[in-house]
This record gives C-alpha cells, structure tokens and sequence, in this order.
C-alpha cells in the first residue's frame, strides 16, 4: 500500500548552483502525482532526493511521515525507474523483475513464481527467459516498472519512463500506467516535461521552473486557472494580450491591450493600473459570423491554415504578443469557408479570458 | 607509368618488405627446429627429423623451468588482476586534483624499464625482509608493472559502465557489495579474463626484470635465453615452434569467441528489432 | 575518496583502498626510493652497516662519471637507443599510415592481425630468431658465402649494428600500433581536402598527417626508446662483450662485482634517463600522462 511524501523546505545545491529551490509539498498516500517541468528545472534531482541518492543540503524528506535523512536508497520503501531504465543486460526477463526479491533472500522457486505473476501483470507472460537485448523499447518499459513493484514499494518514482516510446505506445503506456497505479494502490510521483502526460495520468500536478514548484494542483486547476504567466503558457497553447488594468468589476477585470480593451476574469484580484496580460487558450476562440458578438472581440488578416484533422488551425497576424492562434473544431465546411474571407472577426468570452500578472513565459 | 601509380607500387613493394621483415625470421627459427642439423639453422638442409623435439621433452632442466613459469604466471595473475580491480575502482571514483598525481604513479611501472624494476625489488625485499631472489620475488616484481597494465584494462571497460545499474541495484534494497559482485563485477568479466590472460602471458615471457630477482632458480625464457648464450642446439627451436604453435592458436580461439559473440549479438538485436 | 565510499559501500571501498595502497607502498614507492637511498651509500659489510662509516655519499656516481668505460657505454646505449627510435618510426611510419588511411575492410583486418600475431611471440624468440640469422653459421653469412660475396663468415654478433638490428626487430610493433590508433583517427576526407587544393603528398604529411599523429609518435618513440635503454635480452642474446649495453654494465655490478651499491646507482641514472626522455618527448608533443598510458 502507498504511503506519503512530503518535502519540507526542501533545497539542493550543487556547489553554488541551486537545482531545487525551498521546495514544500505534501503527496497524498496512493496519489498519482506528476511534476512537469522544462528540461533541466530539477525533476530529476527531486526523485533522486525522495529516492536517496542524494541528501537535500537543507530541509526534510519524509515518507509516510517518517524523517528519510541518513536513509541510504536500499533503505528506503521507495522503488525508481530510471530516465534510461537501468534493466541489467546480463540478466534475462525474469531475474531482472526478481532481482529485489534476490537481495532480499527469497528462495529461486519463489522468486520465479513472483516474477511470472509480474509478467502477467504487465501483459508479458511467457517472456521470462528472454534477454532484455531481446525486448521491444515499450516491453523493456514495462519490465522495468515490473521490476520496481516486485519489491513492493510503497512510493513508485518515475523519471520520464515514457519518453523514449513512440507516440502510439505512449498513449498506450499511460492507461496502462494509470490502471496498474489503481490495482496497486501504491504511491506514483511521476516526472514528465509532456504536458500531455501530466494531464491526463495525474491527480494532482506540481509545475517546476527554474528549481521552484510555481503551481500545484489539479488537472483542470491548472489548466484554466493558472497562477501565472509561466504556467499558462508551459501547460498547453494560449495566446497573450499584454496590456494594462482599466477598470475592476467584481470578480471581473478590463484590460487595455493593443488591439483593444478585453473582458477578463481577474484570477489574481490585481488592482487598476497593474501592467497584465490576457490569455486565451485557442480552442475558446471562435470566428464569429456577420453580425454576430462575443465579449472580447478582435479583427485580423487569416495567416495560415494548418489542417490537423479534428482540428484546423488558424494563424492570425500581429494580434497578440506572437502571432494568434485558434483551434476550431473541423466540421468538413471550416476550411474552405474560412480561406474565402480576407478579414476574420474572433471572439471569445469573459469566461474564456484569464487575466495574469506580467512574467516570466515558458516561450522565454 | 603515372607517379602515383609508382608511388602505389613503391607502397605495395614496401609492405611485402616489412612483412617479409616480420615473418621471415620467425619461419626460419621454426624451420630449423625440423632441420637434421646440430647448430639451428635452416640452411643447407639436411633432411627432416623430430629428434630436437625429442631432445626439448627429455631435457628435466627445461621441464622444471616450463613449471616455474607457469607457477610464477598463476602467482602474478593471483596478485595482479584484484590489483588491478581494485586500482582502476579507485582512479574511476577519484575527483580530486591529485589524481593526475595519483594516476602518474600507477602507471609510472609500465614507463620503467623493467631491469629497474627488478632491482628495486631485489633490494627492497633483501634489505628489509630478508628475502632472496627466488620464485616469490619474481612474483612480486613481475606484478609491479603487470598490475598497472591490468588496472589500464579494466578501468578501460568501468569507464563504459553505466553507473545507473549500480544505482538501480541499491534502489532496490540490495546492499553495496551484494550489488559489487551482482552486477559490476559480471560487467567487468570480460575485462577480468582479457587481464588474467594478459598477466600470465607477460609473466611467462618476461626476462629482463626476471633476471634479477630469480635467484638461482629459472624460467623457462631464462633458459632459452641462456641455451643461446651457451650451448645452443636446435631444441631451443623445437620450443619455438611449440610457443609459437600455442600463441596462433590462442589467437585463432579468441578470434572465434569474438566472432560468435558478435553474431549473438546481432541475433539479439535482430530479435529485439 | 568520499565517491567511493558513497558508491561502493565502505567494505569494498577499503578493500580497494588498502589493495591499492600496498601495491603503490610496498611494489611502487618504497622500492624505488630504497634503490635511490641505497646508490647513496657505500657498498660495507653486513657488520659495518649502520655503523659509522654508512653515510650518505656521491661516491657511487662519481665512480660512473670517472670510469670511463662505463661513462662510454652509458652514453653509447642512449645514442644508440634513439637511433633505435628513429629507425623504427622511420619504418613503421609507411606501415601504419598504409593499415590506417589507406587500407580498407578485409585487407586492413587481416594485416592488423598479421601485425599482431608476433606481438605475442617471445621477446626473447624474436631476438633468437635474429640471433639465428646473423650469427656466423647463420643463413645470412650462409646466403652472402654461397653468393661468392664474401669468402669467410662475417661475425655480426658481438657488434653494435647487430644489437639495433635486433632492437628494432624486438620493439617495432610498439611503435606502430600507437602510430595506427593516433592515424586511424584522422578524416580520410582532410586529406582528401588536402589533396584537393594541390597538396604534394610530402606537404599533407607534414601538415596534416604528423600533426594529427603526433600523441602516437610520441607514446612509440617514449615506448620503444625505454624498451631499447632498458632491455637487457637483446643485448645479452646478440651483444658480445665489445658491444655491452648500459644494463649489462649494472647487471655485472650486481651479480659478477656483487657491489649492489653501485649498481642502484647505475640503474637510477638509466631511470632518470629514461624519465628526461619521457619529460622531453611529452613537451615537446604536447601529450600527456593520460595519451601514453593507454
Ligand atoms: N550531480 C550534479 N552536479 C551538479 N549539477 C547537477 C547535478 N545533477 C543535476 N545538476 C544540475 O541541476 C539541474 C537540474 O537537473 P535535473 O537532472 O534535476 O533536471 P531535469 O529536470 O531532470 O531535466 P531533464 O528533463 O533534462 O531530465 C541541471 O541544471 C543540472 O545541470
Ligand atoms: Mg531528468
């Protein structure tokens, strides 16, 4: 059964250089917990430090409450699947899901029995006896997280375990994750640079820059009300109008922008005055017909059509800070209509329109 | 003719040159060892016959020097090979500045002569133990610079050694020396045979350290080597075609094993594709 | 250190520490600098040792430097141990460049392992082998006598041109395979460029070849030169005794003058000798520690 992580102040320095900054969070027992982050922003040295590789220079780690530091690796009741999966190549399949049943003395007929249970697990039974040279990219991945649960851990850490598959076995791989995390009910802190992932595996989602945590939450908390600039822009598309604050209405603000005043929700409560951005995330923009009116409202030259199936996509020019984008649903007519018109008219809604402190962007 | 055509001429005309350098001697020395002749030569030719052969498997000194040697080489590779491992595990982990240092003095063996490596021994051992040239100390001065030869080998293969293995072996509760000999150790094997081999090849044909640290006893180069300086006869011959015999052979096995541990890798890899 | 600890675990990390340690005290270190001590004191007794007459004492070079004979040799072996050098990188120089740039595939393959195979046959054979060639029963004297050239054998042994014949014989594969793992590496397509702008082939190799190759040149010039300065096999098996090598010399003081004192004090001249000849060759090239011990 899973247990707790919790980081308290946690931070790492390598000689001056901070990898993690005055990190606290606290995950949840059996939570699948994803942190998504730019390369280099830390990930990887958070899981080394839950895991024991390393000790924070200051703060605490505990897991299930429990004080980790002077707790070496082979201690800990976690269990990590490395970035390149580390599966040993001079071992076969089923020693390699045995091998911490082996340090831990368990008898070779019990060992094996335990393995080929894995193995059905993870939809690989009867591949016991083969080299790990032998296995397919998507089957060494699954070995490896077979290899992990063998010893029972209580805290599964999982460093971009997907990341090498491709697209097909990716999405593959993520319900099967999910639906292995819900059998075993053990702990998953998961680390990913692809949004994608985060979304739709986690309960709740740590988004890291620079060695700081920015934003913690849900799924959806995170995608429709981030805190801030840096956030919006690294989890999924959006399109940003800096500007000024005008007025404050409520729980709504108005924001001068270059191509006019918008209507927006005033997440943060920021007073008149305040240089802010709007952003609108593409798929809430829609071209609106003859004489038809949104909340927010913006004309533009169409800049390109890029055709994406489900989805078109359609650049405008100069409107936002780069150029302005739209997702609009593709009912077979879209295209066509659209590259007639020399001039569109996009509107979207109040609702649609998140209003943020000026920021550090994920585009830099 | 054009002049690169005779350059590439002058090119092929000194290959078979230099080769001819390299073989020719050799086949002469094997050659004679066949030649019913009493000094070993290969000319003039005076018929075929076994009897030099004959003569080498009789001969109780050059037995009992064959067996020193083989002794001392075990004895070196004994000692030589966990030096070597242990070595080449403490440069692979050092970070400090002084390992260029630390570095410069393992390998410093190999940049010796070796006739000064066997005096060093020789008086080291003499003056503050008390022991004499003998088998041991031929042991122990040849493992001086074998060792380091050994410690460049491994410390080769470790430094292809992807350390995260290491790192998932703990990860999953196995303890540091569990995970030593579980995991690196398997690793380093091929390494660790290549340094045996290597350690008692070097041992067995080493003379000019040997020299001065085998007392009164001998080797088996030490004997060929005084049988030319004294008393030469074709026997000296008949081992060269035994030595040299060997040596193809070994080169042949080996490069069998390579080829087949390719092939099994491409089928492996095949497989996986 | 701490990195071993903290990857090994403390029992391994000992036993690798302590292992090391003992090899470099008691097989590296403590020996050499004994020998050095003891070429600073006088050859006494074993009564009279740590008595007062054992003190430290140049005696034993100035015996080096005054004897001159011994002087002779001493500067004979290291002119005739570089020129042992030079001969044989002036040999393999073609054969490794050929191996390395212009052989390819099979033909390459096979000629490396042609170069191999005698690598691993005997020092002591490999000069034997020449031993039977120039002696005066040997098929050389044979070959010149049943020509008509000559009307009596000709006594190559006991010469120095015999003595370096073998040398270069005995060490010539330590010089070509660095030349080869330092030109193997160079890009074909350089010296193709060279070629291109109108390059001799004299100017590709001075400029592009050699200075590609230099850390090669140098690890087989600092190899075959300590080989030739510190062998005493070859000179022993082809030698005689008005072409004695400087090993020989120290060889005699140890078991013929039973002087061990003044030996260790010709045997550290040779290794300050060869170790001049490492520093010089290493600054000049520009490698280091690292390039040659490999
Ligand atoms: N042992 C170390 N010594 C010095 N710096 C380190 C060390 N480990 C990591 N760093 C630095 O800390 C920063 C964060 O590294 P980390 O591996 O945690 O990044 P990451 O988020 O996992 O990136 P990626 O997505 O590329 O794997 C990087 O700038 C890295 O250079
Ligand atoms: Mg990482």
């Amino acid at each position: 059964m899973g247990q707790s992580v919790e980081l308290d102040n946690v931070t790492m320095r390598f000689g001056d250089f901070v990898a993690v900054r005055n990190v606290s969070l606290k995950i949840g027992a059996g939570e699948f917990f994803s942190f998504l982050g730019p390369s280099g922003c830390g990930k990887t040295t958070i899981l080394r430090l839950i895991s024991g590789f390393m000790e924070p220079t200051e703060g605490a780690v505990r897991i299930g409450s429990k004080d980790m530091r002077g707790i070496g690796p082979n201690r800990r009741p976690t269990a990590l699947i490395f970035q390149n999966l580390a599966l040993f190549p001079l071992m076969k399949v089923w020693e390699n899901i045995a091998f911490g049943l082996e340090a831990r003395g368990v008898g070779k007929a019990q060992r094996r029995r335990r393995a080929e249970e894995l193995l059905d697990l993870i939809a690989l039974p009867g591949y016991a006896d083969k080299a790990v040279s032998e296995l397919s990219g998507g089957q060494r991945q699954r070995v490896a997280i077979a290899r992990a649960l063998a010893v029972e851990p209580a805290v599964l850490l999982l460093d971009e375990p997907l990341s090498a598959l491709d697209l097909k076995l990716r999405q593959h791989m993520r319900s099967e994750l999910r639906a292995i995390q819900r059998k075993t009910g053990v702990t998953f802190i998961y680390i990913t640079h692809d949004q994608g992932e985060a979304l739709t595996m986690s309960d709740r989602i740590g988004v890291m820059s620079q060695g700081e945590v920015l934003q913690i939450g849900q799924p959806a908390d995170i995608y429709d009300a981030p805190q801030n600039a840096f956030v919006a822009t690294f989890v999924g598309e959006s399109n940003l109008f800096p500007g000024t604050i005008s007025r404050i209405e409520g729980k709504e603000a108005l924001i001068e922008t270059a191509v006019g005043p918008m209507r927006g929700r005033n997440l943060h409560a920021l007073p008149v005055g305040t240089p802010a951005i709007a952003l609108v995330r593409p798929e809430r923009m829609r071209v609106l017909d003859a004489g038809e009116a949104a909340d927010n409202m913006l004309e533009s030259a169409p800049q390109r059509f890029d055709f994406e199936g489900a989805f078109i996509n359609v650049l405008l020019d100069g409107a936002g800070e780069r150029e302005t984008i739209l997702h609009l649903t593709n009912d077979g007519r879209t295209q066509a209509r659209l590259q007639a018109a020399t001039l569109l008219r996009v509107g979207f809604d109040t609702d649609a329109t998140m209003i943020l402190p000026q920021g550090q962007t994920a585009h830099g | 003719m054009t002049s690169s055509s005779l350059l590439r001429s002058f090119i092929y005309l000194y290959l078979v040159l230099f080769f001819a350098y390299l073989f020719l001697p050799l086949v002469f020395m094997m050659a004679a060892a066949f030649n019913d002749s009493r000094f070993p030569t290969m000319l003039p030719w005076q018929g075929f016959t076994l009897r030099w052969f004959q003569e080498l498997f009789a001969d109780q000194l050059m037995g009992r020097a064959v067996w020193n040697s083989i002794l001392i080489g075990l004895g070196v590779v004994a000692l030589s090979v966990p030096i070597g491992l242990a070595g080449a595990l403490v440069l692979y982990n050092l970070q400090s500045r002084a390992r260029t240092l630390i570095y410069g003095i393992m390998v410093s063996p190999i940049l010796t002569p070796g006739v000064i490596i066997g005096i060093s021994t020789l008086i080291f051992w003499r003056q503050y133990f008390g022991v004499g040239g003998g088998l041991m100390l031929a042991v122990v001065a040849q493992t001086t610079f074998i060792a380091a030869f050994a410690m460049l080998l491994i410390l080769a293969r470790l430094q292809r050694f992807d350390r995260t293995l290491e790192e998932a072996a703990l990860d999953l509760g196995a303890s540091h020396t569990w995970t030593f000999w579980r995991i690196t150790v398997p690793f380093l094997r091929p390494a660790l045979l290549a340094a045996a081999l290597m350690a008692f090849l070097q041992s067995f044909e080493n003379y000019n350290t040997t020299l001065f640290v085998i007392g009164t006893e001998t080797t088996m180069t030490l004997n060929i080597a005084s049988r030319v300086r004294l008393g030469l006869t074709p026997a000296v011959n008949a081992i060269a075609v035994i030595l040299i015999a060997l040596t193809i052979l070994g080169a042949i096995i080996y490069e069998l094993m390579r080829r087949a541990e390719v092939r099994r890798r491409a089928l492996a890899a095949e497989a996986a594709a | 250190m701490a990195e071993l600890f903290r990857r090994t675990g403390p029992l391994i990390a000992w036993m690798a520490l302590l292992t090391t340690l003992l090899w470099v005290a008691f097989m590296i270190v403590l020996p050499q600098v004994m020998m050095v001590d003891f070429s600073f004191r006088p050859s006494l007794p074993p009564s009279k040792i740590g008595g007062p007459e054992d003190v430290y004492t140049l005696k034993n070079y100035a015996t080096l430097w005054a004897n001159t004979i011994h002087r002779g040799i001493f500067f004979k072996t290291i002119w005739s141990s570089m020129l042992v050098t030079v001969l044989a990188l002036a040999v393999c120089y073609p054969i490794a460049y050929h191996l390395a740039q212009v052989a390819r595939g099979q033909a390459a393959a096979l000629l490396i392992v042609a170069l191999i195979v005698p690598f691993w046959v005997n020092e002591i054979l490999r000069t034997f082998a020449w031993f039977l060639i120039l002696s005066r029963n040997g098929i050389f004297n044979s070959a010149l006598v049943g020509l008509g050239l000559i009307d009596r054998p000709i006594q190559f042994i006991d010469g120095n041109i015999g003595v370096m014949i073998g040398m270069v014989y005995a060490y010539i594969l330590f010089m070509v395979f660095p030349l080869y793992n330092a030109m193997e590496s160079l890009d074909r397509h350089q010296i193709e460029a060279a070629r291109d702008l109108g390059a001799s082939t004299w100017r590709i190799h001075w400029r592009v070849v050699i200075p590609h190759a230099k850390p090669g040149i140098a690890v087989g010039c600092i190899m075959t030169f300590m080989l030739s300065a510190g062998t005493i096999a070859v000179p022993r098996l082809l030698g005689g005794p008005r072409s004695r090598w400087f090993t020989e010399v120290i060889y005699s003081w140890f078991f013929d003058g039973g002087d061990w004192n003044q030996g260790a004090a010709y045997a550290f001249a040779l290794l300050i000798l060869c170790i001049v000849f490492i520093l010089v060759m290493m600054r000049l090239f520009r490698v280091s520690l690292q390039d040659i011990a490999k």
